[in-house]
């Protein structure tokens, strides 16, 4: 609901397409995405093409919270990490800021001790970022303001019949 | 919760499909993917057991179009009906944006209809959300049976509040995308209000 949205601009987005080429590189991995905790693709780095990463993204964002359920059962705050080895590819899985989810996928040119490392400073970079863009969505609510280049402001009924022609 | 992306454009909205087992929440989303063009939609993703029945959700991305300029995407999860499966379902409706209430039509159905509703109800409240407050809409499911309750009797029992209200036959698709519209425009208005 509003007020929980998510919204992202243009500097925000290269912010994080930035941290995420960067981790990509340095952890030597073959996909590396970043997701909400509801499921919804932000960003990614790599060759997604094979990929269906909207389904990846979904997945992620259920198995997360699922085993989020579990530890709260069990008493923990919550599991920040997942990790699933395959037999060629593994993936790293990780929750930033109670908000996003970092996911790297590798295989046996990097290794699990060089994404761990790599991953905690992309995250503490990613935490930053997110904080900026969650108290600026506080400001703006605060000034009560209405981004001039709202696809909204205008928005009309024929606009909505139009999707569903 | 929508994540509106200034820098690729789009819109992404959340839409769940509540309602007891075997309403037909699976099946309205099996239609939809049928009818929709390949380049507008994604996956239809089941997680279920053997038996077809839904364990943790059904989802399906669909990319419905342009809004001045941003593409609108809705993200479509089913919940698992079984009373035994109240946390996937919570889990679920977090971050959810529209809720579509499907009810079973058949008498012999009404009373897992009401709880859960009420099992919608309370799941939204521990989330500080408020069924009034958020889009929602109701479909009254296999009307093609014939054993069904009259609308007026399940409005008085299901939607006491008068909310937006479809008819509905998933197997064949009537009433289906009526209803998908129907939530998407109060989401999207929701959205007006805000941004
Ligand atoms: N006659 C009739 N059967 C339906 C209708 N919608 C769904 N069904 C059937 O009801 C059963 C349960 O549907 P399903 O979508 O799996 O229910 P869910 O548990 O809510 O996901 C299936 O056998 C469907 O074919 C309908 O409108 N009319
Ligand atoms: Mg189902």
């Amino acid at each position: 609901m509003a007020g929980s949205d998510l919204v992202m601009h243009d500097n925000e987005f290269q912010k994080i397409d930035e941290e995420l080429q960067r981790l990509h590189q340095q952890a030597n991995a073959s996909v590396v995405f970043l997701v909400d905790k509801n499921g919804q693709l932000i960003a990614s780095a790599g060759d997604t093409h094979n990929i269906d990463t909207t389904s990846l993204a979904s997945l992620t964002a259920g198995n997360i919270a699922a085993t989020g359920g579990i530890a709260r059962l069990l008493g923990e705050k919550e599991f920040t990490i997942l990790f699933h080895e395959g037999e060629k590819d593994n993936i790293h899985i990780s929750l930033i800021g109670q908000r996003v989810i970092l996911v790297v996928i590798f295989d046996q040119r990097s290794s699990l001790g060089l994404v761990r490392l790599r991953v905690k400073k992309t995250a503490e970079a990613l935490a930053k970022i997110f904080d900026e863009i969650a108290s600026k969505a506080e400001k703006e609510k605060v000034e009560g303001g209405k981004t001039a280049e709202s696809p909204f402001a205008e928005i009309s009924d024929e606009d909505i019949d139009n999707l569903f022609k | 919760m929508s994540f509106i992306n200034y820098s690729s454009r789009e819109i992404n909205c959340k839409i769940v499909y509540y309602g007891p087992g075997l309403c037909g929440k699976t099946t309205n989303l099996q239609f939809i993917y049928r009818k929709t063009n390949p380049e507008q939609k994604g996956k239809l993703i089941s997680l279920a057991t053997e038996t077809e029945r839904t364990l943790f959700f059904d989802f399906l991305p669909l990319a419905l179009g342009d809004i001045r300029g941003f593409k609108v995407r809705f993200h479509l999860y089913t919940v698992p009906g079984q009373v035994f499966y109240a946390a996937s379902r919570k889990l679920i409706l977090k971050g959810v944006d529209g809720v579509i209430f499907v009810a079973d039509s058949q008498i012999e159905r009404m009373e897992a209809n009401i709880e859960s509703l009420e099992d919608l109800r309370i799941n939204l409240a521990e989330q500080g959300y408020a069924v009034e407050k958020l889009p929602y809409a109701v479909q009254y499911n296999k009307r093609d049976l014939p054993n069904v309750a009259p609308v007026e009797e399940m409005n008085k029992l299901l939607n006491v509040n008068g909310v937006q209200w479809f008819e509905g036959v998933a197997t064949t698709g009537i009433g289906v995308f009526e209803t998908l519209k129907g939530v998407a425009k109060q989401v999207l208005l929701e959205l007006k209000k805000h941004y």
